[in-house]
C-alpha cells in the first residue's frame, strides 16, 4: 500500500498508458545510445565545438524543414550532412583550419536560420514551430518517425564501431595513422557524417539549442568514471539514457506541479539533470582522479 | 657502442630525395643509407627538414626527384617494416585510452572494427610492456603519464609489430635531463634486443654520442652522413652549412657554434665523409 502510493506519486496517472510517452522514452533511449557513442569519439578527438556547431547549423535544416511542410528531421539531417560536407572541405590539411571552418559556416548558417525561423513565425502566426526547432518535439513525435530514427541510429552507431580503432589511430597522430596505411581523411568523413547524424537525432530530442548538451555531457561524465574506451561509451550511454528517461518523468509529472497546469519543457529538465549528474560525479572522483603533473621542463620545440 | 648484430643487409637507403613544399626547397639531394641494427642520429636544428626527411621515408610526402627503398624495394605506404614514434601525439589527460590499449593499438589499430581480446594478443602486449618497462603504469591513463612514460608506451606502441626500422621524430625533445637519459638507454638496449635499426631526429646530438653508430647531419636542406667523428668536424660541418661554423668538444659534449663572417675557412675537403650534396 505504502509503495503504491509512493509510485503513484512519482508516476503520475495516465504516464504508462500514454502512446506519447511511449514513443519519447524508446526515442529518448535510442537516440542516448547513438550520443553516448558517438559524443565519446567527438570528445576523444577534440571536436566538441563542431558537434555544436552542427546543432546550430542544424537549425537552418529544421526550420526550413517546417517551412516547406515535411518532417523537421529530415531538415536537420541534410543541413548537418551539408554543412559537414563544407567543413570538411575548407577545413582540409590544416589543423586549425577546422575551426575557422567551423566559424564561416556557423555564422552563414545561423542566419539563415533566423530568416526561416521568422518566417516560419510570420507566416503561421504562431511561435509552435519555434518551439519545436529550438526546444525539440519529443513529446509530439508521429509513431511512425521511429522506424526511420532506428535505421539512422543503426548506421550511426554502425559507422562508429566499423571506424572504431583507425578512429583513435587517427586521433592521436594523423601522421602515424598515415603511416599505418590508415586513410585518415575519409576515416574522418566517416565519423563527421555519424556526428552529423547524432546531433540531428538530438535536435529532434531536446531541440536545436540543447542538443549538444546530450552529445558532449553524458561523454563528459563517462570520461570521468572509465579509462578505456569501450567502458566510457557504454557509461555515456547509460547516463544518457538515464537523463532522458528521468526527464521525461519529470517532465509528464510537472503538469501537476504547478497550479497553472503546465509542463515543464523536457529539454531543460534532461540538460539540468546531465549538468547535476556531472557535478555529482566531478565532486566524488575530482578529487583522487586528478591528472598527475609532469615535472616542468623549458619548452624547446 | 658496437652494435654487430644483424648488420648484415642494408635497411634503408635514400637516393638523391630533394623536396619542395609550396614552392620552397626544403631538402635537396639527399642521400643516406642504414644497415640493419644500426643507430643513427638524424641531427639538425629545427627547421632544418628533419621531419620533413622522415616523411618522406614514411611515404607520406612525395619527394619531387630521388626514391627511398625499403629493405631494397621501392617505398610503399603502410610499411610493416618501419616502426614510427610521431613528434606530437594528441593526448588529453581525458582520454580514455590505457597505456596497454594504445601499445595494442599498435598491433592492430590500423584495422576497421573494435579490438577483440585474445589472450595471444594480451601475451604480446605485456611482454612488449615489460620490455619497455612500463608494466607499473600500464592500466594508467596514457594522458596522465610523464613525457618520458609516454614515449615508453609510444615506443612499445611502435615496437610491437615487429619492425626492422625503429623511426623516432624528436623523442628527446620537452624531456627532463633524467627522462632524457632513459629514453636513450631505452631505445638503444631494446633495438639492440630486438635487432632493429634506428633512425631518431634531434636538435641536441650529445644524449646520442655514447650510443650512436653514425650520424646523418641536416642543415639547410642538405645532408651529411658518416661517422661522428667524420662528420662533427669545423670542415664538414663549415661545408654543409655554406658558411664558417666552429666544433667545439667541452668535456665530452660537442658544442656547434656559429663562426665570424670574415673567417672563412679554406681547407675545406669535400671528399672526406659521405656527401650528397
Amino acid at each position: 500500500m505504502m509503495l503504491l502510493s509512493i509510485s503513484s506519486s512519482v508516476f503520475e496517472p495516465g504516464f504508462f498508458s500514454s502512446a506519447p510517452v511511449h514513443v519519447a522514452l524508446i526515442v529518448g533511449a535510442v537516440v542516448s545510445v547513438v550520443s553516448g557513442v558517438v559524443g565519446t569519439f567527438t570528445v576523444v578527438r577534440g571536436q566538441s565545438f563542431a558537434g555544436h556547431s552542427l546543432a546550430d547549423i542544424g537549425t537552418a535544416g529544421g526550420s526550413a524543414a517546417y517551412l516547406i511542410g515535411i518532417t523537421p528531421l529530415y531538415g536537420f539531417l541534410a543541413m548537418n550532412l551539408m554543412a559537414a560536407g563544407v567543413m570538411e572541405l575548407i577545413g582540409i590539411r590544416r589543423p586549425r583550419g577546422r575551426d575557422l571552418a567551423t566559424g564561416i559556416v556557423l555564422g552563414a548558417a545561423l542566419g539563415l536560420a533566423a530568416l526561416f525561423l521568422y518566417l516560419d513565425t510570420t507566416s503561421s502566426s504562431t511561435t509552435g514551430a519555434t518551439v519545436n526547432v529550438l526546444f525539440g518535439s519529443i513529446f509530439t513525435l508521429p509513431p511512425g518517425m521511429v522506424p526511420v530514427i532506428a535505421v539512422l541510429s543503426l548506421v550511426a552507431v554502425g559507422f562508429m564501431l566499423v571506424l572504431y580503432r583507425p578512429l583513435i589511430l587517427s586521433s592521436l597522430s594523423p601522421d602515424l595513422a598515415a603511416a599505418r596505411g590508415v586513410s585518415v581523411r575519409p576515416i574522418g568523413i566517416g565519423f563527421l557524417v555519424a556526428l552529423a547524424i547524432a546531433v540531428s537525432l538530438s535536435a529532434i530530442t531536446i531541440g536545436a539549442i540543447l542538443s549538444t548538451a546530450l552529445l558532449i555531457g553524458p561523454a563528459a561524465i563517462a570520461l570521468r568514471l572509465t579509462k578505456r574506451t569501450g567502458h566510457a561509451i557504454v557509461t555515456a550511454a547509460i547516463v544518457g539514457i538515464a537523463a532522458t528517461w528521468l526527464g521525461i518523468l519529470l517532465a509528464y509529472d510537472s503538469y501537476y506541479w504547478m497550479p497553472s497546469n503546465r509542463a515543464w519543457p523536457v529539454s531543460f529538465i534532461v540538460v539540468t539533470l546531465i549538468f547535476v549528474f556531472y557535478l555529482v560525479v566531478d565532486l566524488a572522483v575530482g578529487r583522487r582522479a586528478r591528472p598527475r603533473r609532469s615535472p616542468m621542463v623549458p619548452e624547446t620545440g | 657502442m658496437v652494435r654487430a648484430v644483424g648488420r648484415s643487409s642494408e635497411i634503408l637507403a635514400v637516393e638523391g630525395v630533394s623536396v619542395s613544399l609550396s614552392g620552397r626547397e626544403i631538402l635537396h639531394d639527399v642521400s643516406f643509407r642504414v644497415e640493419g641494427g644500426e643507430f643513427i642520429g638524424l641531427i639538425g636544428s629545427n627547421g632544418a627538414g628533419k621531419t620533413t626527411l622522415l616523411r618522406v621515408i614514411l611515404g607520406l610526402v612525395e619527394p619531387t626527384s630521388g626514391q627511398v627503398l625499403i629493405a631494397g624495394k621501392a617505398r610503399s605506404r603502410r610499411n610493416p617494416l618501419i616502426g614510427y614514434v610521431p613528434q606530437k601525439i594528441g593526448l588529453d589527460p581525458d582520454m580514455p585510452i590505457r597505456a596497454r590499449d594504445l601499445v595494442g593499438l599498435g598491433l592492430d589499430g590500423h584495422r576497421f572494427g573494435v579490438p577483440r581480446p585474445s589472450a595471444r594478443r594480451n601475451a604480446l602486449i605485456d611482454e612488449m610492456l615489460e620490455a619497455v618497462d612500463a608494466t607499473r603504469f600500464a592500466e594508467d591513463r596514457v594522458g596522465n603519464l610523464s613525457g618520458g612514460e609516454q614515449q615508453r608506451i609510444m615506443i612499445a606502441h611502435a615496437l610491437i609489430s615487429r619492425p626492422r626500422l625503429l623511426l623516432l621524430d624528436e623523442p628527446l625533445a620537452n624531456l627532463d635531463i633524467r627522462s632524457e637519459q632513459e629514453v636513450v638507454a631505452l631505445v638503444a638496449r631494446i633495438t639492440a634486443e630486438q635487432q632493429v635499426a634506428v633512425l631518431i631526429s634531434a636538435h641536441d646530438m650529445n644524449p646520442l654520442l655514447p650510443v650512436m653508430d653514425r650520424v646523418v647531419y641536416v642543415a639547410a636542406g642538405r645532408v651529411a652522413s658518416g661517422t661522428t667523428e667524420e662528420v662533427v668536424s669545423t670542415e664538414t660541418l663549415s661545408q654543409l652549412y655554406g658558411h664558417h661554423v666552429d666544433v667545439i668538444h667541452v668535456n665530452d659534449r660537442v658544442l656547434v657554434v656559429a663562426g665570424r663572417e670574415n673567417d672563412v675557412h679554406h681547407s675545406v675537403e669535400p671528399n672526406s665523409p659521405r656527401w650528397s650534396a
